[in-house]
């Protein structure tokens, strides 16, 4: 097990998936295993063996400490570190057994498919409320005919079924109750905090062979080589936001709710993994497609290079959002004649996810497939790839063993430039319609549903701001730690 | 002495890096006077350009920084100039011109827009003149038309008239000049060097020349100063220089130059490297690759000795107080001349090549018609037997790459055959060659494109002998990597490492030991040593030199530097638009050249010459630049540039003649009845 030590990432990961097919082995419990959920396994895979490789080789390993050591990146990879983990926590599927019969001897499970995250969000799923309510409101929204305790019915704004449930006299309380949870929570979040960065602190400064305080102050005064001040600090700031959802979300509707009543928190955490699925599978798809016919074009040359040139300047020439919709639209066809292929409600928005990762991956691989042409037109020329077809190699080999090493970077590059740019488009195509199914939780639904509402006075205006914020700065962090990549990576940068 | 028009005192220019600060020019004092050439002589890394930059103010900001010393032009001190009084200075006292011509102009602008820039504001009419003038003044032929052109209609040594022009616009009083012929060819190099001196006399400027190369430096220079790690270590008169160099370095120097009289034996090297400036010197710079070296060199910095008019030397050997130590150690000269056994004559061939062509076609319009060739080689026959060294010597252009890449097949012929030994390798196909691939092999120019930067030595010098089959198993394999690299002059501890902790010469010597992993019989060299310094030069020459007595190597040696020729050929084929002009023994070729375009390339080189007459040598060199081989001129393809031209060199291509010597010639001169 001397290998598990060494590989200290690989080993946790190990852990988690054994702990994980545990408890659904254990528990009543039925897993389910999404088209999408195997696809990020697949994706976690190689990432994970991707980095275990880099590890044992300096030229590759310098420019991602590179990366690390920039505080700003750093920083960002803190938040995209959240994103994913919330993303994963959505992405182990079950389906809970039902109670038995009487006489059954037969398990039944819910129709209803559930992630981990959904368990661990618990109240904030269920918590649905009529319509309509403000961020950390008593009241609904809308004026209802309200029965009073006298028995007389008056219109006016009826208590909330969930949020500040607990509160005898909303108008007088609410706002000392709020204040005093917040206040609770950022007691509690530094605390948390505290202990965990100094746990963190002190593994650290035993591997450095440094003592806890010494370490301490290096971090203070940021002369350590990886920016922990910057990490820890991010990392608190987590923390507290987390306290304050588990503190206010729990008994309020930390961010409203939205038309038929769910809690707008708990949506916008859900798209999370919509969003991370549609930025990093789309990408896997269209990878091997850029990849090979890109390093094909420019390599073999001649009528290889002239039909794959076809093939991406004919389908560049087609608008994206057309041949988009076409394909969306016959998947929905296929979907609703064919409604015995699939057991849940979520397994049929699975699958259209699923093809518009196939179909955004179809579209945007050209670019990426261009750039690896010229850059293998140029490469095929130098003298490392003459010297080996002069000692007879093939070309796969050359291919796989110059070529593609040497083009890496700008796959890399691009790979993780594109990101930001898919989760957009996820939101203007479900704008548009034609996005993922309506039942499924993505920032593009939020603000499509939202849409209606700007019109109304006063405005409804939380499902928006909610989605614009959990977008921008997935967004954000994604472009500063590409930014990062870019300067690392990028040969004419570094010089 | 009047007073001089630089004057360099003690400056010291700094870099910082992630080595931390380098100092790459470390306490520099020199003086130019007017009229005068002064050339700065020096290896790459030395610091030369350094103090170019520093003079001009045009240091890379904020890395590099001037932190002492002073710089005088006519008594004014440069570095107390403000920002906008320098602007003033560049371009009308001092002017630069550098390396690279191609990169030098912006493409976007007519070249007389361009030189117009650098004309004093005197309205337009006076400054087209005044650009006509300079077109004229460089040797432009038809300024009038040229005026109107782009820079890429122009050739490599038009456009550095072009610069030079520029450089002109402004009548400085300095020009410096940062290698303006290393990019050019050595026929191009003989007319720009003939052009800086013609135009030195007109206008009585200075020139600050700076070069590697002692050939230049002989045809030019009246003052040298050889600069190492960042100091000058040497200054002369330049015969007193090139009659008596002073300090080891310089010495060394001159005995690394390969040429006629080394044959035979090994050239002097000088073993290691450059010191990093980072670090700090506690003795002299040069003490570990020195081999007169005593103690007193390592603990203490030698300081400068000056000698008589100006000149001096900065050595512990010519210290009063440790001179005595010296004496008693004789410069060992490192060359126990070990006579190569001379080519038998009258063997196979081991390599054929009859009448070879390669021809690229050129696509136009919209069905990409092929509506000409690029005739890159076009009839070119010679024949290598075992252990023999065939130079192709040839200007860039004229297709001597091309044909070496397809002796190896790796571009196809268009016609012609190649035969090595029994098997005519032009008419297999490419799963039939694989077998015959490892008796040709090929080292390239470039020592830092040949390698993948991803692979480690090990899997770069395994990689021909597994798609080979050769060497057995894996640890077989390992053991033979650490033999080969140990024969090229390598430690075996090398092969984990990757391509890019290496030096330019130690790269060079990783691809000869990949070259010869799968035992090839033929290795073709395309200028293997054109990328490295002098000294690094010998090193991999020496070594090429041994493998071929040991292992019975065959060369095909492609380059343009008649000096390796005359060392390490024994016969040379010289290359001029696709065809060979004259072939012969090394000897016949190099004391009797026939050819006026080989008569004229062997006097364009810069000779060093040591007697101390001083009178200057006149240069015989050819006029124009050589055509292009789309549409290469009627008959002998050289007659629009060769002063003995008749009226039937421009009729049909001439037959080969042979001599008497055993060596042939193409041209009407020597036409048999």
């Amino acid at each position: 097990m001397s290998w598990l030590r060494r590989h200290p990432a690989l080993s946790v990961f190990i852990m988690m998936l054994a702990v994980v097919v545990a408890g659904m082995w254990l528990l009543p419990v039925k897993p389910v295993l999404l088209w999408t959920d195997a696809l990020v396994y697949l994706l976690i895979i190689t990432l994970v063996s991707f980095f275990t490789y880099v590890r044992s080789r300096e030229h590759l390993l310098s420019p991602w400490r590179q990366v690390v050591r920039r505080p700003l990146a750093a920083m960002a990879m803190v938040v995209l570190a959240a994103y994913v983990s919330v993303g994963l926590l959505d992405s182990i599927h079950f389906r809970k057994a039902l109670p038995l019969q009487d006489g059954a001897t037969q398990v039944d499970y819910s129709v209803e498919v559930l992630s981990l995250l959904d368990v661990l969000a618990g109240p904030l799923r269920k918590q649905l409320e009529k319509t309509y309510s403000a961020p950390l409101a008593a009241h609904l929204f809308t004026k209802e005919l309200v029965e009073q305790a006298d028995g007389s019915i008056i219109r006016g704004y009826p208590r909330l079924e969930y949020g500040g449930r607990h509160l005898r006299d909303p108008a007088a309380q609410r706002t000392a109750d709020i204040l005093q949870r917040a206040a609770l929570a950022l007691g509690q979040g530094l605390l948390l905090w505290l202990v965990l960065s100094s746990l963190w602190l002190a593994w650290l400064a035993r591997r450095h062979h440094c003592s806890f305080p010494d370490f301490t102050r290096q971090m203070i005064v940021g002369q350590t080589q990886i920016p922990w001040r910057v990490i820890l600090a991010t990392l608190g700031v987590l923390v507290l936001l987390l306290m304050i959802i588990l503190q206010l979300g729990v008994a309020y509707h930390l961010l409203g709710t939205d038309k038929v009543g769910n809690d707008v928190l708990y949506l916008s955490i859900k798209s999370i993994r919509t969003g991370l699925v549609i930025g990093t599978l789309t990408t896997l798809i269209m990878l091997p497609f850029a990849v090979l016919l890109g390093i094909m074009a420019g390599h073999f040359r001649g009528w290889v290079d002239d039909v794959i040139q076809y093939i991406y300047t004919t389908l560049n020439s087609i608008p994206g959002v057309l041949l988009i919709a076409a394909a969306i639209l016959s998947v929905d066809l296929f979907i609703s004649n064919n409604q015995a292929l699939f057991e849940t409600v979520v397994e049929r928005a699975d699958i259209r996810l699923l093809f518009l990762c196939i179909i955004l991956g179809i579209t945007s691989w050209t670019g990426l497939c261009r750039l690896l042409r010229g850059e293998t037109l140029k490469l095929r020329e130098l003298d490392y790839i003459q010297a080996a077809t002069a000692f007879g190699v093939s070309n796969a080999k050359i291919i796989s063993r110059h070529i593609l090493p040497n083009v890496m970077h700008i796959v890399l590059i691009s790979v993780v430039l594109d990101f930001s740019g898919l989760v957009l488009a996820e939101a203007v195509l479900s704008y548009v319609g034609v996005g993922v199914d309506p039942s499924m939780a993505s920032w593009g639904n939020m603000i499509n549903s939202a849409r209606l509402e700007m019109a109304r006075e006063p405005v409804v205006w939380w499902s928006l701001v909610a989605a614009f914020w959990f977008m921008f700065i997935l967004v954000l962090a994604a472009n500063v730690f590409s930014d990062a990549v870019r300067d690392a990576f990028d040969p004419r940068v570094s010089g | 002495m009047s007073k001089p028009l630089l004057q360099i005192d003690n400056l010291q220019t700094s870099f910082a890096t992630a080595q931390g600060l380098v100092r790459a020019v470390d306490g520099i004092s020199l003086a130019i006077h007017k009229g005068q050439t002064f050339a700065l002589l020096g290896e790459s890394g030395c610091g030369k350009s350094m103090t170019a930059l520093s003079v001009m103010r045009l240091l890379p900001e904020p890395a590099g920084r001037i932190t002492g010393g002073s710089i005088r032009l006519n008594g004014d001190d440069l570095l107390q100039l403000p920002e906008v009084a320098m602007r003033q200075v560049r371009g009308k006292r001092i002017a630069m011109i550098f390396q690279e011509p191609m990169t030098s102009l912006n493409p976007v602008l007519t070249i007389g827009q361009q030189i117009g820039e650098c004309v004093l504001q005197q309205g337009a009419a006076h400054s087209k003149r005044r650009v006509l003038e300079l077109l004229e003044a460089v040797g432009i032929p038809d300024p009038a038309q040229r005026y109107n052109e782009y820079p890429h209609q122009l050739s490599g040594g038009m456009k550095q008239r072009i610069m030079i022009a520029m450089a002109l616009a402004g009548e400085p009083d300095l020009l410096i000049a940062d290698e303006p012929t290393t990019a050019l060819d050595v026929t191009i190099q003989a007319q720009v060097l003939d052009l800086m001196r013609r135009l030195q006399q007109d206008m009585g400027m200075a020139i600050l020349l700076i070069t590697h190369d002692l050939g230049v430096v002989a045809e030019m220079a009246d003052r040298v100063a050889v600069m190492y790690a960042g100091q000058i270590v040497e200054e002369a008169e330049r015969d007193a220089f090139f009659a008596r160099p002073q300090h080891p370095y310089a010495q060394k120097l001159f005995a690394s130059l390969p040429d006629m009289e080394k044959r035979g034996e090994r050239l002097a090297i000088i073993p290691g490297h450059v010191p990093s400036l980072a670090t700090r010197f506690t003795g002299c710079r040069f003490v570990e690759r020195c081999d007169q070296a005593m103690d007193v060199c390592h603990h203490e910095v030698p300081v400068w000795m000056a000698g008589e008019a100006g000149s001096g030397v900065r050595c512990h050997r010519y210290d009063t107080r440790y001179a005595a130590q010296f004496t008693t150690k004789q410069t060992a000269q490192a060359a126990p001349s070990q006579t190569r056994q001379q080519a038998m004559e009258g063997k196979t061939p081991l390599l054929t090549v009859e009448g070879l062509k390669v021809h690229f076609p050129i696509h136009k319009g919209l069905l990409r018609r092929v509506v000409n060739h690029v005739k890159a080689v076009d009839d070119v026959s010679m024949a290598i037997p075992e252990r023999h060294t065939l130079a192709l010597v040839g200007e860039s252009g004229c297709g001597k790459t091309t044909a070496g890449k397809s002796i190896l097949q790796l571009v196809k012929p268009t016609a012609g055959r190649v035969r090595f030994q029994d098997v005519e390798l032009s008419a297999l196909s490419a799963a039939q060659l694989r077998p015959h691939r490892s008796d040709i092999q090929i080292i390239f120019q470039d020592p830092f494109s040949s390698m993948n930067p991803r692979m480690m030595i090990m899997d770069i010098i395994e990689e021909g002998m597994i798609t080979q089959g050769i060497g057995g198993d894996a640890r077989a394999r390992a053991r033979r990597v650490d033999e080969l690299l140990e024969q090229v002059g390598l430690s075996a501890e090398v092969k984990h490492r990757y391509p890019h902790e290496f030096s330019g010469g130690q790269r060079q010597r990783i691809c000869i030991a990949r070259a010869l992993a799968v035992e090839p019989k033929l290795i073709v060299c395309d200028e293997p040593t054109s990328a490295l310094d002098v000294s690094v030069q010998a090193q991999i020459l020496n070594l090429l030199k041994d493998l071929q007595d040991e292992l019975g190597l065959a060369y095909l040696f492609i380059t343009h530097d008649l000096s390796v020729v005359e060392y390490l050929a024994h016969e040379v084929a010289v290359m001029y638009l696709g065809r060979i002009v004259e072939q012969g023994s090394v000897q016949a070729v190099m004391e009797n050249p026939l050819h006026p375009y080989t008569r004229a390339l062997l006097a364009a080189v810069p000779v060093i010459e040591t007697s101390a007459d001083g009178s200057e040598r006149s240069i015989v060199s050819v006029q124009g630049e050589m055509p292009s081989p789309i549409n290469p001129p009627s008959g002998c393809h050289f007659h629009p540039r060769c002063e003995q031209a008749m009226a039937e060199c421009a009729q049909a291509y001439p037959p080969t003649s042979q001599m008497d010597d055993g060596h042939r010639v193409r041209c009407y001169l020597y036409e048999s009845g």
